[in-house]
Formats: structure tokens, sequence, C-alpha cells
């Protein structure tokens, strides 16, 4: 327990960051499933407009920030110095103070859900309520008066700093910890997309903890930043976000499209095709990602140059992902495949991710997005990108290299149920909601008119997120089963190429017995070019120092919802001992002996 | 699979409906050249789509493994191939970037001499509009004219709403300390649905509104009704009896009835007897949903202002016969 409590093992931050995700996983789909069981007929089922709204909000900021976010840094965490040849990342105990920061922040959050006597509100839950987006002016204390907004503002405030952190730790852990012979165009493609990613995650987290500062000013001091009877500009709030919110979503799919890119070579027996315009495709997603952010706001009235512009630069995407897309196809292409689980879901990444694409194309025509926006066109369309993108991509990541992080092997038949239900369910659950949305359906409602004509949509989309309820279940019970296994997983089960499948599974304490020299991108395999490389020694040659563990990111960490919780409960004295919890705690940390 | 569910939905699609606030039919110029585009898109969405499901079926069908197969060539790209499938999407992206852009400037909402002006402003959880030229005001149901270009400038009087009425126009903002425009023509006389789009609060979902495009004279007569005063009750019936409980109760704090009282926080009364719907276009405008909006108005609407109002059965009859002269 206490070893866990002072771990700076990027392997067991990795499984810690796993689990606490996959935790709020669940949490965040069965907020779905009440949701969908609410609009299973016009009149719900009893569902309240004020638990919907909290339900929608915190489903949308619970899958992103403390879901899918988290669930791509379990793997970065776990497998990026596998892969660079490292025996950790840059600064450990800065790792350690990410993941405890992320658990701290997201239960802070959730706790919002049971707090309600604690304000003196007449209901148990004062969860945010104001949509994941929260846009001004509803969120100013006049229109949200609770604590709800409060919770949302300092329990993103404080992810944002354990994403902040793990950006910088993870940039200079690629850049700087790579194996002799590492170049960088020799990077495996998921390696090279969480650096894309975490430089992503360095430029768009301050322009939301910006806005969140100003929105924190707004609320508690009284300042009119995005209030407009006060002189603000509600706007202003929505140019902030998205400049965020943007490349927030590239963030969310870039590690998956780099799995992907991981998955498809090793199960086709060939490498990827066009890694380099690959690599490139990649980072040229992430600047346009920097440039498109107000294609969010085309029913603001921006005026008709800037809709040119912003829909012009939203439709240039669609070049890099499509050549991604075609490479995969390439990469598959006279392949030898074997369909175990993970391909499947790597394969349905593709074929799914292409239609949360190509509606994003009709998004990006301003016009056409008037009647979309804000319906549940674009409902349908997010869940593409993120749970047939990001989530098949990631569910395919589990599948790959839960071996190496556990030594166990998951059950490959239950890996297919939970594989075609999904895909299944998925379909049923989001295809059915382009139609609800082209038929009139708004976002955001808890109740719907019985005229509308869509509630034969809304049931299928119902029977399609029951599914994938019972797909997750079974996955569920596929990860907890493999702990009665033995830990029999062979060094290489797949076959792959790339560095984490040259040490046993699950790796040593300090990763590498001897730290390898790469000569090419595709290590272990044997091309026309080149012979595997010599396997590593079963021993180290001489004693490994691993360093000990440190409870100070822990306790630092610590610091910060304390402060959060002193400020919504307006008590200055606890935002104080937070402070110094977090002073103190930064002060024994750099001053720890690195030798303990 | 996709297709499949597709074809599925195409058949389910036909037996529901109709849609009454379906963005697929348009009946006016600004939403009929949103769906030109969107129809354009869909049509090389769809062929896009089917090449790459194409291509990749194939590809997993094809290269399935073989036991005792030799392992396959290690390609590692093909410099053509990417240059050709990078041109194919932005050549495609060109088809579609025209139109759009095109569409953008003749849908910035730029009216023609003469259209007609409405103000509309946003209110949690309902709309006010004003008709400056006219001199008249409505709440929730809009009326224009039909084949006449109707220019809204639209603002918020707290929140961001949007008002989308599919079959007539897009989606634009009503937002505080602006004002947005959009400019249509409707082309059919009729009874058009929408609601608020911007997730706005606790009844976001119940912020409807109707648009009833009328016919030159009819909505002539509508003009000339609206500018009339309501007919003074006759003395000792029960509509009079009505303006006196009305006159007497909280309602005056909140809603103006031309003569009667001037409260600006609710939607305005002088005719709401005439209107098809209450509550936001919620509800229809019966003598039952009156009695039942009265009696405990949050009730059926979380989060609105108008709080449950303790009337005796005979002042809440009457108030609602009043309510209901008010034509």
């Amino acid at each position: 327990m206490k070893s866990w409590l002072t771990t700076t093992d990027h392997k067991r931050i990795g499984l810690l960051y796993f689990w606490t995700a996959f935790g709020f996983f669940l949490i965040g789909g069965t907020e779905a499933l009440i949701i969908r069981a609410q609009l299973v007929r016009p009149a719900g089922i009893g569902v309240s407009a004020e638990t919907f709204n909290q339900l929608f909000t915190m489903h949308g900021t619970t899958m992103i920030f403390l879901a899918l976010m988290p669930l791509s840094a379990a793997f970065f965490n776990f497998i990026i110095p596998l892969q660079i040849g490292a025996r950790d990342v840059a600064f450990p105990r800065l790792n350690a103070f990410s993941y405890w920061v992320f658990l701290l922040g997201g239960l802070l959050l959730n706790a919002s859900f049971v707090a309600g006597p604690l304000f003196g509100a007449d209901r148990l839950s004062v969860a945010p309520d104001a949509g994941w987006f929260a846009y001004a002016n509803l969120t100013s204390r006049q229109f949200s008066v609770g604590p709800n907004v409060d919770f949302w503002l300092l329990g993103l405030q404080i992810l944002g700093i354990a994403s902040l952190a793990a950006g910088f730790n993870f940039i200079v852990t690629i850049l700087n910890m790579r194996a002799p012979g590492m170049r960088m165009l020799r990077l495996p493609p998921f390696t090279w997309m969480t650096l894309v990613t975490q430089f992503l995650v360095i430029t768009a987290f301050p322009v939301i903890t910006v806005a969140l500062v100003l929105l924190m000013f707004d609320r508690f001091f009284g300042t009119h930043f995005f209030v407009p009877s006060g002189g603000g500009d509600p706007i202003l709030w929505q140019h902030l976000f998205w400049m965020f919110g943007h490349p927030e979503v590239y963030i969310l799919i870039l590690p998956a499209m780099g799995i992907v890119s991981e998955v498809l070579p090793t199960f086709s027996r060939k490498p990827l095709f066009g890694y380099t315009v690959v690599v490139y495709s990649g980072v040229v997603i992430a600047f346009l990602g920097w440039t498109v952010w107000a294609h969010h706001m085309f029913s603001t009235g921006l005026g008709p140059i800037a809709d040119s512009v912003f829909a012009g630069t939203t439709m240039l995407i669609a070049i890099p992902t499509g050549v991604k897309i075609f490479n995969w196809i390439g990469t598959l292409w006279g392949g030898q495949l074997r369909f175990t689980t993970a391909l499947l879901f790597a394969v349905g990444f593709i074929a799914m991710f292409i239609i949360g694409g190509l509606s994003g194309v009709s998004h990006a025509a301003a016009p056409a997005d008037l009647q979309q926006t804000d319906t549940y066109y674009v409902v349908a369309h997010i869940h593409y990108v993120l749970f047939g993108g990001t989530m098949l991509g990631l569910f395919a990541g589990m599948y790959y290299w839960w071996p190496k992080m556990t030594g166990r092997m998951l059950s490959e038949t239950l890996g297919r149920w939970h594989f075609w239900l999904t895909l299944i369910g998925m379909n049923l659950a989001f295809f059915p909601m382009h139609l609800s949305g082209l038929f009139g359906m708004p976002r955001r409602i808890y109740t719907y008119s019985a005229e509308l004509g869509v509630t034969r949509f809304n049931q299928l989309s119902t029977v399609g997120a029951l599914t994938i309820g019972i797909a997750t279940l079974i996955f569920f019970w596929n990860l907890l089963s493999t702990r009665r296994r033995p830990i029999n997983a062979p060094n290489n089960p797949w076959g792959g190429a790339t560095l984490e499948w040259a040490m046993s599974s699950p790796p040593p304490v300090y990763n590498f017995t001897v730290i390898p020299t790469v000569a090419n991108r595709l290590p272990l395999w044997q091309t026309e070019r080149h012979a595997p490389m010599e396997p590593l020694p079963e021993r180290p040659p001489a004693p490994i120092h691993v360093p000990g563990g440190s409870w100070w990111p822990m306790i630092t960490a610590l610091g910060m919802p304390v402060m959060a919780i002193g400020a919504l409960s307006r008590l200055l004295p606890v935002v104080l001992v937070g402070a110094a919890v977090l002073i103190v705690g930064i002060y024994r940390w750099a001053y720890e002996p690195f030798e303990t | 699979m996709p297709l499949l569910l597709a074809a599925v939905l195409v058949v389910l699609t036909a037996c529901s409906g109709p849609f009454p606030q379906s963005a697929l039919a348009p009946h006016s110029d600004f939403s009929l050249s949103l769906d030109h585009l969107f129809t354009n898109i869909f049509w090389w969405a769809v062929v896009v789509f089917l090449i790459v499901e194409a291509l990749l079926l194939y590809a997993i069908g094809r290269y399935r493994a073989r036991p005792g197969a030799r392992a396959p060539k290690p390609v590692h790209g093909h410099t053509a191939l990417e240059i050709g499938w990078t041109l194919a999407p932005a050549l495609i992206l060109v088809f579609i970037a025209v139109p759009t852009m095109r569409t953008i400037f003749e849908t910035a909402g730029n009216a023609p001499e003469g259209a007609l002006r409405v103000q509309v402003i946003g209110h949690q959880w309902w709309w006010e509009y004003r008709y400056p030229t006219l001199g008249i005001a409505a709440t929730n149901e809009l009326h224009v004219p039909v084949r006449t270009p109707v220019q809204l400038e639209m603002t918020s009087a707290d929140v961001i709403h949007s008002f989308w009425v599919p079959r007539l126009a897009g989606k634009r903002d009503l937002i505080q300390g602006r004002t947005n425009r959009i400019e249509f023509r409707a082309d059919s006389a009729g009874e058009y649905w929408g609601q608020c789009a911007e997730f706005c609060g606790a009844s976001h979902a119940n912020m409807r509104l109707r648009v009833v495009v009328q016919s030159d004279t009819a909505f002539q007569a509508w003009i000339d009704r609206q500018r009339a005063a309501p007919a003074a009750p006759a003395k000792g019936s029960p509509v009079e009896m009505g303006q006196r409980v009305f006159r007497r109760s909280a309602c005056i704090g909140c809603h103006t009835v031309t003569g009667i009282s001037q409260g600006k926080i609710g939607p305005e009364l002088t005719h709401v007897g005439g209107r098809a719907t209450i509550a936001g276009a919620l509800f229809p405008n019966t003598t039952d949903m009156l009695h039942r909006w009265i009696t405990n108005a949050p009730s059926l609407k979380p989060g609105v202002l108008m709080p449950p109002q303790a009337l005796s059965a005979a002042d809440l009859d009457a108030v609602v016969a009043y309510l209901q002269s008010l034509k």
C-alpha cells in the first residue's frame, strides 16, 4: 500500500492512471445511461430538468477530463519510457504529482454529487450544471447562484495543473531520455503522437487556465469579464474556451491515432505505410487544430469574413486526417492480418472515425452548420470522433499492451464479444442521432415534444447505449478475470517491432537490463534492411540503482483540493491551510535527498 | 454496418413523421440555401465514405493471414500515392469550400429594402418580438407575412439563447449587449416550429416558439387585432370579475395588459387569448392548461420565475376567463 502511495515508477503510475480513469469512465458511462433512459420517450422517466443538466454536464466533463485524457495518460506513462529505451520519465516525482492532482481533482468534481447539504442546498447534488463548455453569462453568479459552477471551475483548474505538469514531463522525457540511436524519425508513432499531444497540452491548457481565472474572479470577486450588463463580453469566454477546446479534441484523438499506428503494423506484419507522412500529418493536424476554434461559434454572428476563414481552415484539417487514413489502409494492404481483438478495434477505429470526420466537414461549412450546431447531429459527430475514434483506439491499446502492463493475457473470446457489441451498440446509439438532430432535436434537453417525430430515433439510441454498457461490463470482467490467471505473458506476444517488447512482461522495475542502442525504426524485426536487435541480457550486468518513492508529490497535490474546498465554502483559513500544505510540500520535495 | 443501419433508418423515417421542426424541409430562401449546401456536402461524403470503407473492407478480407504464407513484403511507403491521396481530398474540398463561401455571404443577414423588421429578445425561457415599424409586439408566436423579406434583429435580456426555426432559418444566437441579424423570406403560409438551441438554464428544453406565416390579408388582420386595445368587459360578467382579480393579484407585478398593468418581467398579456400556446409555446392555450399554469407554473416548467398562485377556485376561473377574453 505505502509503496503505491509513494511510488515514482512510471509503470505503477501508469496502472494507477488506468484504473482511476477506468473508474471515472464507468461513472461517466452511468451518467450517459441515465440520460439515455430519460430520453427514451418525450416525457422522460422522471429525471428532473436540474438533474438532467447536471448529468450531461458531468458526463461531458468526466469523459473528456477524467476518462479519455487519463486513459491516454496511462499509456503515456507505461509505454513511452519503454518505447524510447528509458528507465523512467524525466521527472518521476512530478509524474506522481500529476497523478495525485488528477485523482484529487476528479474526486472534488464528483464530490459535488453529494455536497448539497454542506452548502445549504435543498437537494443532495450540487453538481455542475452549465454544460462542459460552461458558456458565459449563464455561468455568472446572477444566473448560476449555487456552488455548482464553482465546483466545475475549481475542479477543472486543478485538473489543468495535472495535465500541464505531465505535458512538460513527457516533452522533456521524449526529447531527452531517448536511448542512443533513437533519432526523432525512429521514434515509434505512438511516442510521436504523444509528443505532439503534449505540445498541444502545454499551449492549450494555459488558455483555459486564464479563462477559468477570469470566471473565478467574476463569480467570487464580482468582476465583469464575461458579464455584458457590466461591460464584459460573454463571447470572449467562447473564444477562450474553444481556443482551448478545439486543440483539446486533438489532445484526445492524436494518442489514439498513435495507438492505431502501432497496432496495424504489428498485426499486418508490415511496417507502418508512409511513416514520415503519418508523423508529419499528425504535426500538421496539431498546427491546424490551433486555427479553427471559431467553427464552434458560427451561430454567434462572427460575420461573413471570419466565418469564411474558419470554415476554410477547418476543411483543411480533413486533408492530413484523410492522409492518415489512407496510410493506415496502405499498412493493411498486402499484409498478413491476424485478427486479434486489438486489430479489430484498430480497424473499427478507421471505419468509425471516418464517419465522424465526414460529418465534421459538414459542420465546417458554416451555413450548413447553422442547422446542425447545438443539435443531436453534433452529438452524433462528437461521439463518432471521441467514442468511435478515441475510445476504440484506446480499447485497441488496452488489448495490445495489457500483457505488457500486467504480464497477463486478456481473453480473446471475451474481447471479440466486447468488440462486436461495442461496434453494434455505438452505431445503434450514435447513428440515429444524426437524424434526430436533422429532424429538429436540440442538444441538452431533458424533454422533447412527441410531435417532433424523433421518438423512434431516441429509442434506438437508448438501446444502443445499453448495448455499449453491456459490452463495457464484459470488458471490465475480462480485465478483472486476468487477475486470477498466471503471469505468463511472453515478452513479445504479438510480434511487435518496438522496444517495449524487448523485456519481460511486466517489465522489471528498471525496465532495460542494458539500455539498447537503436539502429532503426523497427528494432525487433527482421526486414530486408536489417536483422533484429540482439536480445537484452536476462540480468543486468551491473546493479541498477532505482530511486525510492516519495510522499511529497501526494502531499503537495493534496494542498490544491484543500484550497478549493476553502474557496467553495468561503473559508479563508481553509484556503490558507491548503496553500501552506502546497508550499511546504514543494519545499520539502525540492530539498528531499535523492537517495532514500 | 453503418450503411445497413442507414437503410434501416431510412425505412423507419419513412413510417414516422411528419417532422414539424426538420432542417431537411426548407420553406424559405435562407433555409433552402443551407439545404442545398448540406445536400452537396452529403453526397461528397457518401462518395468518400463508400470509397474508404470499400478499400478497408477489401483489405481486411483479402489480406487475412493464411497459415504457411510467406512474410509480407515490407513496403515502407510510396511517394506518388502519398501525393495522390493528399491532392484528392484537397480537390474535393475545393468543390465544398467554394459553395460554402458563396452561401456564407448570401446568408449574412443583410435584408433588402422594405424588409419587415422584427426585434427578437430572448428571455429565460420565452421570446419577445417587437415590430418597430408597426408599433406592435408579440410573444413566443412570431407572425410574418408570406413571400416578404423579414429581418430579425436579435438580442437577449439575460443569458445566451439561439433562435432556431429549421424550416425557415438556421440558428442565430441572442446575446445580451449585441444585435445579431438574420433575414429570410418564407415561401408558403403555415405554422413553423422552432425552439431555443443554446443551452440557457433549467428550462432550456421548454423554450419553444412558433412562426406563423400568413397571407398578406391575414397578417394585416392580425396586426389590426394587436393594435386594438382589449375590449372592456361587460359589467358584472365573469370576465370583469377576472379583471378585478388580475388587478389585485401578483399578476400585475410582472405582466403588462395595456391599460391595466405595466409589469415588465414576464410576457405581455394584452392579446394572450389570441395565442395558440402558452408558457413559451410549450402548452396549448386551453382552459385546463391556463388553470394548471397559474396554479403552479414551476411544476410545469422548472425554474420559471412565476410563483404558484394561491387563488380561490372562483378567482382562478375568473382570471382564466379574463385572459381568454384578451384576444
